[in-house]
């Protein structure tokens, strides 16, 4: 039988009670939510549970909601089961002050550069990560470039230097 | 010379093992990445990969433009087989969108994809041969890489960075030429991949210095996410053509290659696989394509007005075409708030798009998942143990594409 | 077996054997040939340059085009692409240079040996291309005096060719004491190199 969304919801749910929410189907793709504390545990109980084998760790990423107070960025998994040939959306999100989150390292190799790239664009901190620095970008970089309030721009350049270029001017 | 003017590295005389610093800018590299390795003799003791040097913030960049504006950047990612980028692109935004595409698009999709694919295998298989010290194969087929890059010319009017299609189809229809050029390709073109095959493939040089190199087991290869031709050699059959089929692949019949070891000749072996697959499947569309009578033959593009850029002919003459191309344009058009994955097979990999739209003209965020950037962390596990000549093969056979590692 | 070339359909006669390079300026009588020291040099300089491919992106594909058999930049002298920075007279910068790299593309400037040429391919070498992002190194220049630009973004294989064509009537035409000039030498210095 295939696994279904539904199935996969009613097994977390069993498990996990009211820690897991935010339950919805996104373009056929099931997506949660959890606490922060608790993102070890549900990716072991995913890959573990013999029902589920979320076994595959498709992607890591991070996104930053300015606007979400309390849980400005979010890391979000994508796990895809393999052997059902199914995947899921997996969120936790984590306030700026102290972006802290446990590394899932552990759990898959493949974590180790999604994460360094995560640290890098948004500073979220892996705690247990077996060497947590930049990746992408220069060491010396002294600030988390996705993050919303950072320019895209390269401020250096001077030929075009005005607002329709993103540096200086008025427009905001 | 006296002791003091002799400068070494603290403890550089204690140690028994050599750093060796490979790259940015090696030949051996294909592209640029920084391994610095520890050797013992000619052994390696350990790895360390540096990457970033082509950083060039796609995902930041992305938050900035339209949707229809993002498929350039995709061109860049990995710029052995853009096509299948930009149709990776526009169909993760036809998913958002909810357009439907024809069957007629869906195969001229598959025939661009698969070019692509041939494209992005034969560099990789032919620069393995470079490496391995068979400049001639690396000659020979380049000629026929560029037969691929003459039908995306007839199709788009670029070579490299194609740009090619929109939201929802082709900016045009495909001209007969484009065709009697594919027709031509298929004729001749699986003499030469023999002739290139029959040059490496028992060759016992090629065999010595890629058998039992950087090999994986499945398990690892899985842990480290690895995908595409790389995951396949080390016996895995997952391709997301099949599993999650896109673009009605679902119609065509065609097998997945798989090998047993994981090393650098089964990669290849897998490479040259998908190749003949590829061929089998291009052979299948274009009869598909044929098939289609009457107005359908004519059908290039999905039937959603308020998401496909209009030709520029309508624009001019046709009052709906100026209303929607001014729409698109100044990003006027509704597009959905949701969050949208989709992956495709690309050349080297799993191509994922993980889309958020606020409802917004340019997405809220926008990242990608670049298989290279995900198993060359595998690197060093890789080449443990093994001799520095093989640490080249390795990195040669996993096509790694700097563009895409690095985004 | 045939082997396909082209689509061309018109096939072009070859017009000579061997192409031989024109004589420079100068008094020839029977058995004897004069002419400056500048342009002997310069002429067999410009026909055996040795590139240094410094190719980090897409244009570095279209440089394996240039190079493959099918373009073939081997006909201009160019036959020998060397990897070693200190062997080649050419640097060609083809690609995106991130920050990161800027420093490497220097140290690389920095030990090839003079005279040496440089030459931006494709518009992000040149001055950043699409990538105005914080990332990104606004055109080689910045870095290292570049003496030729070749736009496209990737530029067409022809293009590639043509810049390394007008990067030879540069070194032809090159005097012998320019390198040694004032001139020369507050170039460098603008670039923080003596």
């Amino acid at each position: 039988m295939a696994l279904t969304n539904d199935t996969i919801q009613q097994r977390l749910q069993e498990k996990f009670g009211e820690s897991v929410f935010a339950f919805r189907d996104s373009h056929c793709m099931l997506e949660f939510a959890a606490p922060k504390e608790l993102n070890l545990k549900v990716l072991n109980f995913l890959y573990d549970d013999a029902a589920l084998q979320f076994q595959f760790l498709t992607d890591l990423t991070g996104v930053h909601y300015p606007s979400n107070k309390g849980g400005e960025l979010a890391v979000v998994y994508h796990l895809h089961s393999l052997k059902e040939n199914a995947r899921l959306r997996f969120k936790i999100f984590v306030p700026i002050e102290q972006p802290e989150v446990y590394t899932a390292t552990g759990l898959f190799s493949a974590a180790n550069w999604m994460e360094r790239e995560t640290y890098d664009f948004f500073g979220i901190l892996f705690v247990g990560h077996p060497n947590l620095k930049r990746i992408l970008n220069v060491d010396e970089m002294d600030y988390f470039p996705l993050r919303k309030e950072f320019p895209l721009e390269d401020q250096t350049r001077i030929d075009k230097d005005d607002e329709m270029f993103g540096r200086g001017g008025t427009i905001k | 010379m006296s002791e003091q003017h002799i400068k070494l590295p603290e403890g550089s005389i204690e140690k028994t093992t050599t750093t060796l610093n490979l790259g940015p800018t090696h030949p051996a590299t294909h592209g640029v990445m920084q391994n610095i390795l520890e050797l013992d003799g000619e052994r390696i003791v350990s790895a360390d990969q540096t990457i970033g040097y082509i950083h060039r913030a796609f995902e930041k960049l992305a938050e900035r433009r339209p949707l229809a504006q993002i498929t350039t950047l995709t061109d860049r990612l990995n710029y052995c087989s853009a096509p299948l980028n930009n149709m990776g692109w526009h169909m993760t935004c036809e998913k958002l969108l909810g357009v439907q595409t024809p069957k007629r698009v869906d195969y001229l999709r598959v025939i661009m994809m698969e070019l692509a694919r041939i494209a992005d295998h034969l560099i990789c298989n032919s620069i393995m041969g470079v490496d391995a010290g068979a400049y001639t194969g690396f000659l020979y087929v380049m000629q026929y890489r560029e037969l691929i890059y003459e039908i995306y010319e007839e199709v788009c009017g670029a070579r490299l960075t194609t740009n090619m299609g929109r939201i929802g189809g082709f900016e045009r229809n495909f001209t007969d030429k484009a065709f009697q050029k594919l027709e031509k390709f298929l004729e001749e073109y699986p003499r030469a991949l023999k002739e290139f095959e029959n040059m490496f493939q028992r060759n016992r040089i090629f065999m010595d210095r890629t058998m039992g190199v950087g090999g994986i087991s499945a398990e690892r290869a899985l842990n480290y996410g690895f995908t595409g031709p790389n995951l396949r050699a080390a016996g895995v059959d997952y391709d997301v053509r099949v599993q999650s089929p896109y673009s009605s692949y679902q119609d065509f019949d065609f097998i997945i290659p798989v090998g047993s070891t994981g090393d650098c000749y089964d990669r290849w072996l897998v490479r040259e696989q998908e190749m003949w697959q590829s061929l089998s499947i291009l052979g299948q569309a274009y009869q598909k394509i044929q098939s289609f009578k009457g107005a359908e033959a004519e059908v290039y593009h999905a039937d959603a007005p308020a998401y496909y850029l209009p030709e520029k002919k309508d624009v001019y003459t046709k009052m709906e075409a100026l209303i929607y191309h001014f729409k698109i344009i100044m990003g006027e058009t509704e597009i959905p708030a949701g969050e949208v994955y989709h992956s495709i097979e690309a050349g080297n990999g799993e191509l994922g798009f993980y889309l958020i739209s606020d409802g917004g003209r340019s997405p809220y965020r926008l990242h990608f998942r670049r298989p290279c950037f995900i198993y060359y962390q595998a690197y060093e596990e890789l080449v443990k143990g093994s001799m520095l000549s093989d640490a080249i093969m390795t990195m040669s056979s996993l096509n790694l594409i700097a563009g895409e590692m690095d985004a | 077996m045939s082997r396909p070339v082209s689509y061309n359909l018109v096939q072009k006669p070859l017009e000579k054997d061997i192409s031989v390079a024109p004589l420079p300026d100068g008094h020839q009588g029977e058995g004897f040939f004069a002419t400056s020291l500048d342009s002997v040099i310069g002429l067999a300089r410009k026909n055996s340059i040795w590139p240094l491919p410094f190719a980090t992106s897409c244009c570095g594909i279209e440089f394996m085009a240039t190079m493959g058999s099918h373009y073939d930049l081997a006909r201009f002298g160019s036959e020998r692409v060397g990897f070693s920075p200190r062997q080649c007279d050419l640097l060609m910068v083809m690609g995106t240079i991130a920050k990161k790299m800027g420093p490497v593309v220097r140290q690389v400037y920095l030990q090839m040996a003079e005279p040496r040429w440089v030459i931006a391919v494709g518009a992000c070498a040149s001055s950043g291309g699409i990538f105005d992002t914080y990332s990104v190194l606004q055109g080689i220049d910045q870095v290292v005096p570049v003496d030729v630009y070749v736009p496209g973004c990737p530029p067409r294989p022809e293009a590639i060719i043509d810049g390394v064509l007008r990067i030879q009537d540069l070194v032809g035409k090159e005097s012998l004491r320019r390198r040694n000039s004032e001139h020369y030498k507050a170039l460098l210095n603008s670039y923080g190199i003596q």
